[in-house]
């Protein structure tokens, strides 16, 4: 990893930190900076903008009420090019401000073999050495690196047509575009759920950027060993006697 | 039409046999014959084409050809292209082809075009573009072998040959055929313009020395409503470009009518997925929880 992406996103942090505000109250750990929140939302727009004007070109006996919003099936098309760069653009952003965090370790490896017993519920607390990110947050965030990747390339050829690149190279494009749009298109299903009802607790992340520490010792026990030093399981029993 | 079908007699009193005419049908299917061998290039048709369908002046290219511009052009649908083919025993054979929609009966620009209704398939096998359900991108270019549809920039659609489906509604042969003076156009039904062009092709075959030559209507796109008559049917490339065997992309056939569906409806199976565990498997919650209240049995709280 390079120190100039380092420096860079050091930088934005600190600049966007005096721009916005994290708000924290006791009983609670800062998750996301105002950088990372504001990141996130721009990507989150742009996906949203980019899927609803591509399914409406994608499957229009199905979507076809998604292109009045933008003014019609020519104006999406129109639209689309520039919201998918708009995505990928945010999302770069987002990559390499993140990119430490989303380094694959040998924790995830063992998170993914156990993937089936956290998703039926029957652990309640996350494996000790979950960190800042776990597996399944990681899997997705590669995911959509290699699909922003696929986009752009696939994108381009689309945008600029077959009398460039030849009609075979637009066709395969075409196929490979769409792929892409149905995997992410599954993946935000996951990811809306999981970080609203699915593990209350967790929206406000984005939001005002702090989450509860039993959300933190539940979910990322790693990181928060790593920011209060204290040990997750202990401050769980803790807790739990209290009550 | 519907008239001749009802009123088409089906029972005659006191008649012997069938009624006359009874399950006899007019062929619907109409078809162009270009006769690339009687062609002599005067561009008639051209003409013809831009006239009848008032079309804005098209700039032309010189480039020491007697072609009047490289390819097709969105307010120029109809093009001779001139070849100039040198024989095995070095002799120049001066090839003509008008170059225009093909009218396939599997038309790779419908079947890659992701607007509704941008692009029809009437049952005469006319492949008509309608713009005002074109939404400009371009996917119809790389459906088509034949290199037809063009974009115009400024209105953002696409444009191409009608086959003057305006006129043959009307009953009248399409502008380019009235023009031609050689009678190297013609238009009628396909039956029995593949009859003339094959009847045409063994006339060229048995008493004009070209052996080779043949009708083209290709098969791999189910044929066409545009046949040519070719001196040479084995090397169709000569005729400025005219592909041999034209394919449309396996992923406008497969793709587009099987999987795409299919994965869509796959896609919304996710949103039923994270349902259907929310309702069984439930949250996971920061631990600890709150204790659970317990239920009273047998009442709604």
């Amino acid at each position: 990893m390079s120190t100039a992406v380092e420096r860079f996103d050091d930088k934005a942090r600190a600049a966007f930190d005096r721009i916005g505000h994290n708000e924290v109250y006791e009983g609670e750990l800062l998750r996301h900076r105002v950088y990372t929140r504001l990141l996130h939302w721009m990507v989150a727009l742009f996906f949203f903008l980019a899927l609803f004007s591509g399914f409406g070109i994608y499957l229009p006996w199905l979507f076809r009420w998604f292109t009045p919003i933008f003014g019609g099936g020519p104006l999406s098309r129109a639209l689309h090019p520039w919201f998918g760069l708009g995505f990928v653009f945010f999302f770069g952003l987002q990559m390499l401000n993140w990119l430490k965090q989303m380094s694959w370790t040998g924790a995830d490896t063992r998170w993914m073999r156990r993937l089936g017993h956290i998703v039926s519920g029957k652990e309640k607390l996350e494996p000790e050495d979950t960190g800042f990110f776990n597996a399944g947050q990681k899997a997705q965030f590669w995911e959509i690196v290699v699909g922003c990747v696929v986009y752009l390339i696939t994108g381009i050829i689309l945008w600029v047509g077959a009398n460039t690149f030849g009609r075979i190279t637009v066709a395969i494009s075409y196929v490979l575009h769409d792929i892409s749009a149905i995997i992410m298109l599954g993946g935000i299903f996951i990811h809306i759920y999981l970080s609203t009802i699915g593990e209350p607790g967790t929206f406000q992340a984005m939001t005002r950027g702090a989450v509860s520490e039993a959300w933190a010792w539940t979910f990322h026990p790693a990181w928060y060993k790593e920011v209060t030093g204290r040990d997750p399981r202990t401050a769980h029993e803790e807790a739990r006697r209290r009550r | 039409m519907s008239n001749r079908q009802t009123l088409q007699i089906k029972q005659i009193s006191a008649h012997s046999g069938p009624a006359p005419g009874l399950d006899v049908q007019r062929d619907l299917e109409v078809c162009k014959l270009v006769d690339t061998t009687t062609c002599i290039g005067c561009k008639a048709c051209e003409v013809a084409c831009v006239e009848w369908n008032d079309m804005p002046f098209a700039e032309t290219t010189f480039d020491n050809t007697y072609q009047t511009m490289p390819e097709t052009r969105w307010n120029f649908w109809n093009l001779i292209k001139f070849n100039e083919h040198q024989r095995e025993d070095g002799t120049i054979q001066w090839l003509m082809r008008k170059d225009q929609c093909m009218h396939c009966a599997d038309p790779g620009c419908l079947r890659a075009c992701p607007a509704d209704g941008a692009i029809v398939q009437y049952s005469n096998g006319i492949v008509d573009f309608q713009q005002e359900n074109c939404i400009g991108c371009e996917f119809c270019v790389s459906g088509c072998p034949f290199n037809i549809p063009k974009f115009n920039k400024a209105t953002k659609k696409v444009y191409k040959c009608t086959l003057c489906s305006d006129r043959v509604g009307q009953g009248l042969e399409p502008a380019c055929i009235k023009a031609c003076p050689t009678g190297c156009l013609k238009f009628g039904t396909k039956d029995d313009m593949k009859m003339i062009a094959e009847s045409r092709a063994t006339q060229l075959r048995e008493h004009f020395g070209y052996e080779k030559a043949g009708v083209y209507d290709p098969q791999s796109i189910g044929g066409t409503h545009v046949i040519y008559v070719l001196h040479d049917a084995t090397q169709p490339e000569l005729y400025g470009g005219l592909p041999k065997d034209p394919q449309i992309p396996w992923s406008y056939t497969v793709w587009k009518w099987l999987f795409k569906p299919v994965l869509g409806a796959l896609s919304m199976f996710g949103l039923l997925g994270v349902m259907l565990h929310y309702v069984t498997v439930g949250p996971r919650r920061p631990q600890p929880e709150p204790p659970a209240k317990e239920p009273r049995a047998g009442r709604e709280v």
